[in-house]
């Protein structure tokens, strides 16, 4: 099977760039897998779990939102904050969750009467909620 | 004439002066070789994301409903001049070349009778335009806490910057931050942020994306993050070239000293010399009267 090369940087270091058969990607309209000859896309990420299937094994990464850009030989995730799945510790997510908390917080008080920043920041919230679901911590109330 | 002590005096305090700024030299070099490598290591997303800014760009920069921090306001009147400097000095001429540029700049953006409004990065480049300009400071970001700087203070001064662009504070931003070349010679720079402007390669084949959600979603969340990488990579260059700057000015410093401590040294040795031949001429001159 075609393998596709895949990257993922942040602005303060690029963590992975291996060759993959397969990743799976957090959109912001929903997860997708991205396989070699893949439509070209570029699509926004919501916080979530970001997983490449390589031929040793697969990578688990969290990431906070960024974009991913798709060809059919490549994908490259630019994430904003991106930790290999194994460094996020119990402490690291609650830090996480705690600035969604506090971004959730500010969007309430500024945007009193419009929905529209609110809601993105009780998504974001819930995302990171959901991201503990998902490796096996639970955020604190 | 100065004494033999006071000269000696003299030699020993070049001497600490010197051992000083040997010392920073090197503290220095050892500071520039991380800061080069977090410029190095941001490259790669500065440069993809530029990339896609730029096919996006192209591709929604026409129409009319494109976000204002690409197309701007249809103004320049009022300009923001963001202007990065070093919180410390001792680095050559590193902050005074920065605020020279953003001075020119001013000056001239206040000549053709436009606004201007300043922030501050940096407490060095504050000070040094303070005089001049300090009716037009709106805010200071004060980064003398930060041992190193991260993704996250550039999210911040960001973040205070499209607060006011949202206000509907300013038309047009300028970054001024000095561009590493190497050890000797950095560029001061003045680089536009808002609107922001892309470069397109023009002859790259233009591969057609979809979009999830649609361009203009995209672009519209992608572009504040532009504007934080831009100043997150100003930042890291501006990191490299204030070490630079202090470590080529302390090498000069270092070698300056050394030179003035051979001049007082020959200049000891021969006042002692004199003194002794003085001392000579009176014995000689003394036992040749008896």
């Amino acid at each position: 099977m075609a393998n596709l090369q895949f990257d993922l940087v942040s602005p303060e270091r690029r963590l992975a760039s291996v060759e993959a058969t397969e990743v799976q990607i957090p959109g912001a309209d929903g997860d997708m897998t991205a396989m070699a000859d893949h439509a070209p896309t570029i699509t926004t990420l919501r916080p979530g779990i970001l997983t490449v299937v390589h031929g040793g094994g697969s990578d688990a990464y969290v990431v906070s939102g960024g974009f991913a850009e798709i060809t059919a030989t490549g994908v490259s995730v630019l994430a904003e904050q991106a930790l290999p799945r194994d460094e996020v510790t119990q402490e690291v997510y609650d830090q996480m969750v705690e600035d969604a908390k506090t971004v959730y917080g500010r969007a309430q008080e500024t945007f009193k009467n419009e929905p529209g920043p609110v809601d993105d920041a009780a998504k974001l919230l819930s995302d990171m909620v959901a991201i503990g679901g998902h490796i096996g911590l639970t955020a604190k109330n | 004439m100065p004494s033999l002590k006071d000269l000696k005096n003299r030699i020993e305090s070049v001497k600490s002066t010197r051992k000083i700024t040997k010392a920073m030299q090197m503290v220095a070099a050892a500071k520039l070789r991380r800061a080069q490598d977090a410029a190095e290591a941001s490259r790669p997303y500065t440069e993809r994301f530029n990339t896609v800014m730029g096919g996006l760009a192209a591709s929604v920069g026409g129409s009319d409903s494109a976000p204002k921090l690409l197309s701007g306001t249809g103004s320049d009147q009022v300009q923001l001049l963001i202007i990065m400097t070093a919180e410390r000095g001792l680095c050559g001429g590193f902050n005074s070349n920065i605020a020279k540029l953003a001075k020119t700049h001013a000056q001239k953006l206040l000549s053709e009778g436009k606004t201007v409004k300043i922030v501050t990065v940096g407490k060095k480049g504050r000070d040094a335009i303070k005089r001049e300009l300090g009716d037009y400071f709106v805010d200071h970001v004060d980064l003398s806490e930060v041992k190193r700087v991260g993704y996250a203070n550039a999210q911040d001064i960001a973040k205070d910057i499209l607060g006011r662009f949202d206000a509907g504070e300013f038309d047009v931003a300028t970054i001024f931050y000095a561009r590493f070349e190497n050890v000797v010679t950095q560029h001061p720079t003045a680089q536009q942020i808002i609107p922001a402007s892309f470069e397109q390669e023009e002859d790259a084949d233009v591969t057609l994306y979809d979009y999830e959600p649609g361009e203009e979603e995209i672009l519209a969340d992608l572009l504040p993050r532009g504007v934080a990488t831009a100043i997150f990579s100003a930042l890291l260059e501006n990191a490299a070239s204030e070490q630079g700057a202090r470590m080529s000015a302390m090498d000069n410093a270092t070698r300056n000293a050394g030179e003035m401590i051979d001049k007082l040294t020959i200049e000891f040795n021969r006042s002692r010399q004199a003194v002794i031949t003085n001392e000579l001429i009176e014995i000689i001159s003394g036992a040749e009267a008896l």
